[in-house]
């Protein structure tokens, strides 16, 4: 914002203070991340800039802490890297396997949370909807409530998810749920659903319901409405939602440490162990490639959200 | 809507002959039973995945049968006598059996275990007497009592008797730095043993303070992102978005890997000659690390709800304030900082709700003096293996959180809630 011309001196001392403290609190935000990205290529196992590095001196960087990703925990790495090597990575890399976990998991919480939560935010957003208040209190509740609670509630009813239905008989064709793909999948799921939530009943606010009538007067059958009339507006609130549900998948640990086993382990979980055991730059490289990756998420954000704007009639003030 | 009665212009009715207003009720029944369905699969949903776990940890926090499940004899003694009862040859006799089971199904440890959480001390007794349990005969009080004398000890005989109930408030009483005396009265643990109650208070006090410093960071950034044009205050958003966005251990390393002793921070400051080489400033596994990266990593949520309730606020309100002779503070103070305030609050509570109940940025750069309520939980969970203490504890944090919840709600609205 500019500066009035009847600031006084003083308010134009505050008024560039301002800025610099403003600056300031930008870097705070953003210089973590960016910081990361030119340690992980150091050529030393060191944290810290390397005085080689300071002179861009090009031996003060490499790629050794990627290929590190590659061939952890025992695949050579002094042989010719031909298909029969790239072929050992796929399968036996335990980088490349988290990465594998973690896309098969992120992918199917996705499709339960949007699915669901798409779907509910459609009867959310009518007007006649009873206990509106209280149903959205309870859904957005796994946002709110401390992940360790119910990463422990998970765990005591993962252990036997049958025990409430006892007397029916049936628990005998009940499994565990903890150490299961579709355990940690479930509770994904519900951890992403608020975000789905909110974003399409936020969509649905600007939707103007007398479309679906104007449909429905023209012989449309519901179904028909859906999916030629409301889907493509609300299309844009839909996928960031399910962005949001991804990417809460795609970042959560606490639930994998509790209730899932070695097979499920994902990107997060393998970071936690290499926090926690020995820190190695690699674990940079790997934090690396997923600021790219939420770069990317962002941009696709941004241009949905102009998109939507522009779909709704709606234009930046 | 004014009430069309019957008497004035006669029934109306509907094309095929029902009074309207019935019809319009069954209309409206239906539309709303409709508007439900939609949303039922994902309510019954979140019951399965969500609330029926959390009630289950709810029960573990005042049930455990570790006592009464594999010591069913001595369970059975306790019904039928009341307190008070000096421990005769039959409940002797009934311990042994019970403990010669137990160490044949290996399950003593578990006995011993449930018995230690209400009287320490306790675990080896029962270990140790059940690695010789095969050889006890009768008389079995004799025999006991020459395994170890302490079985004649009433206070023992006392805590066994409390914890043959499988449902005990025992566990909130720890949670809560308290126990039962011999006579279940209950007293305040040994000043030594309270540490749950301080923790509880400790976390409160730094989800306050991380609180504050998002407030002092991100009221600025607000003001500044609402009130430049459009354009510049989009691009700016972006470095608001990408910590957002970025993987919260990704945020977490960064803060390791920049305020370690060795790290890129201490060099600079060594670099500029602020600290010297062996003044490095420890700056991480301690309260300050845990501070400074959850303060990084929250800073977007008290942003985007103050940033979405500036925006909106007229510039023209603060330049009328300044044209009547209010200086730029005054202005500031009286007139644009009480419209701010509904985002402040929304802020505030989103923030401090998300910090009490925070786990893995203070487990990984906590140290030892970082530690807040939920790594306690998790400790109990994975390594003392006491759940049910863990639940109590989980079932407390979880009281609060709800209250805390049940204010945002009723403050700023559910509906309210605006991400990016």
């Amino acid at each position: 914002m500019a500066l009035p011309i009847y600031a006084s001196p003083l308010e134009r001392v505050w008024h560039y203070t301002r800025l610099v403290i403003c600056a300031l609190i930008f870097l705070f935000l953003i210089a973590p991340i960016l910081i990361i990205m030119p340690l992980s290529f150091n050529a030393e196992p060191y944290f810290t800039f390397t005085e080689k590095m300071l002179a861009f001196d090009p031996s003060g960087y490499s790629l050794r802490w990627y290929d590190l990703l590659l061939t952890q925990p025992s695949i050579p790495n002094d042989v010719p890297r031909d298909g029969a090597w790239w072929a050992q990575v796929w399968r036996e890399s335990a980088w490349v396997r988290a990465a594998k976990n973690s896309v098969i998991i992120g992918f199917f919480a996705t499709i339960v949370a949007t699915v669901l939560g798409t779907i509910a935010a459609l009867g959310l957003s009518r007007p006649e909807m009873p206990y509106r208040r209280l149903i959205m209190a309870i859904l957005i509740s796994p946002m709110i409530v401390p992940i360790i609670i119910t990463a422990t509630g998970l765990f005591f009813f993962y252990s036997s998810p049958c025990a409430l239905i006892g007397w029916t008989g049936l628990s005998q064709y009940c499994g565990r749920l903890t150490s299961s793909y579709t355990g940690v999948v479930l509770a994904h799921a519900t951890l992403g659903i608020p975000f789905v939530i909110i974003t399409v009943t936020a969509t649905l606010i600007g939707f103007d319901q007398s479309l679906n009538r104007a449909a429905a007067s023209l012989g449309a059958p519901p179904t028909t409405t859906f999916f030629k009339v409301t889907m493509p507006l609300i299309l844009p609130g839909v996928i960031s939602g399910a962005l949001f549900a991804f990417v809460t998948s795609f970042d959560e640990v606490v639930v994998v440490l509790f209730v899932a086993a070695h097979d499920q382990q994902t990107i997060p979980r393998q970071m936690w162990n290499g926090i926690r055991e020995q820190i190695s730059p690699a674990i940079l490289s790997v934090a690396t490639i997923l600021v790219v990756i939420s770069i990317g998420m962002l941009a696709t954000l941004e241009i949905l959200r102009r998109r939507s704007e522009r779909l709704r009639g709606v234009t930046p003030h | 809507m004014a009430d069309i009665s019957a008497s004035d212009v006669g029934l109306l009715k509907t094309s095929d002959g029902r009074p309207l207003k019935s019809a319009l009720a069954t209309a409206q029944q239906r539309s709303k039973r409709r508007a439900f369905l939609l949303v039922l699969p994902l309510l019954a949903f979140i019951i399965i995945t969500f609330i029926i776990p959390i009630g289950q940890l709810l029960h573990q926090a005042v049930y455990n049968d570790g006592f009464s499940a594999n010591m069913p004899r001595t369970t059975a003694w306790f019904v039928e006598n009341p307190p008070g009862t000096v421990p005769d040859d039959i409940a002797f006799e009934a311990l042994a059996l019970d403990l010669k089971d137990a160490a044949a199904a290996r399950t003593v440890g578990v006995v011993g275990t449930r018995v230690n959480y209400e009287m320490s001390g306790t675990r080896s007794l029962f270990t140790s007497t059940a690695r010789g349990a095969a050889r006890l005969e009768p008389p079995y009080r004799e025999a006991l009592l020459e395994a170890d004398a302490k079985w004649a000890d009433p206070n023992l005989w006392g805590t066994m008797r409390q914890v043959s109930d499988a449902y005990s408030a025992n566990f909130f009483l720890a949670a809560l730095d308290m126990t039962r005396d011999v006579n279940g009265k209950i007293v305040p643990m040994p000043e030594e043993r309270q540490i749950y109650v301080s923790l509880f208070v400790k976390t409160f006090l730094l989800a306050g303070l991380i609180t504050f410093t998002c407030f002092l960071l991100g009221f600025p950034i607000a003001h500044l992102l609402a009130t430049l044009p459009m354009k510049w205050s989009n691009l700016l958003m972006i470095l608001v978005l990408l910590p957002f966005w970025t993987s919260l251990l990704v945020r977490t390393t960064s803060w390791m890997v920049l305020l370690q002793q060795q790290g890129v921070v201490n060099n600079t400051m060594v670099a500029l000659g602020i600290i010297s080489d062996d003044g490095r400033i420890q700056m991480i596994y301690n309260q300050m690390g845990t501070i400074i990266a959850m303060t990084h990593i929250l800073l977007p949520f008290m942003i985007l709800p103050l940033y979405s309730v500036m925006r909106p606020i007229p510039p023209t309100y603060v330049r009328a304030a300044r044209s009547l002779g209010a200086t730029s503070w005054t202005a500031f103070r009286r007139v644009y900082l009480p419209q701010t305030l509904p985002g402040v609050g929304a802020g505030s509570l989103l923030v401090f709700i998300l910090a009490v109940g925070y786990y893995i940025t203070p487990a990984l750069v906590g140290g030892a003096s970082g530690q807040l309520i939920s790594n306690l939980i998790a400790f109990h969970m994975q390594s003392s293996l006491n759940w049910s203490l863990a639940s109590a504890l989980a079932a407390l944090l979880l009281g609060a959180v709800l209250v805390l919840y049940w204010i945002y709600d009723r403050l700023v609205g559910i509906d309210n809630l605006k991400l990016g």
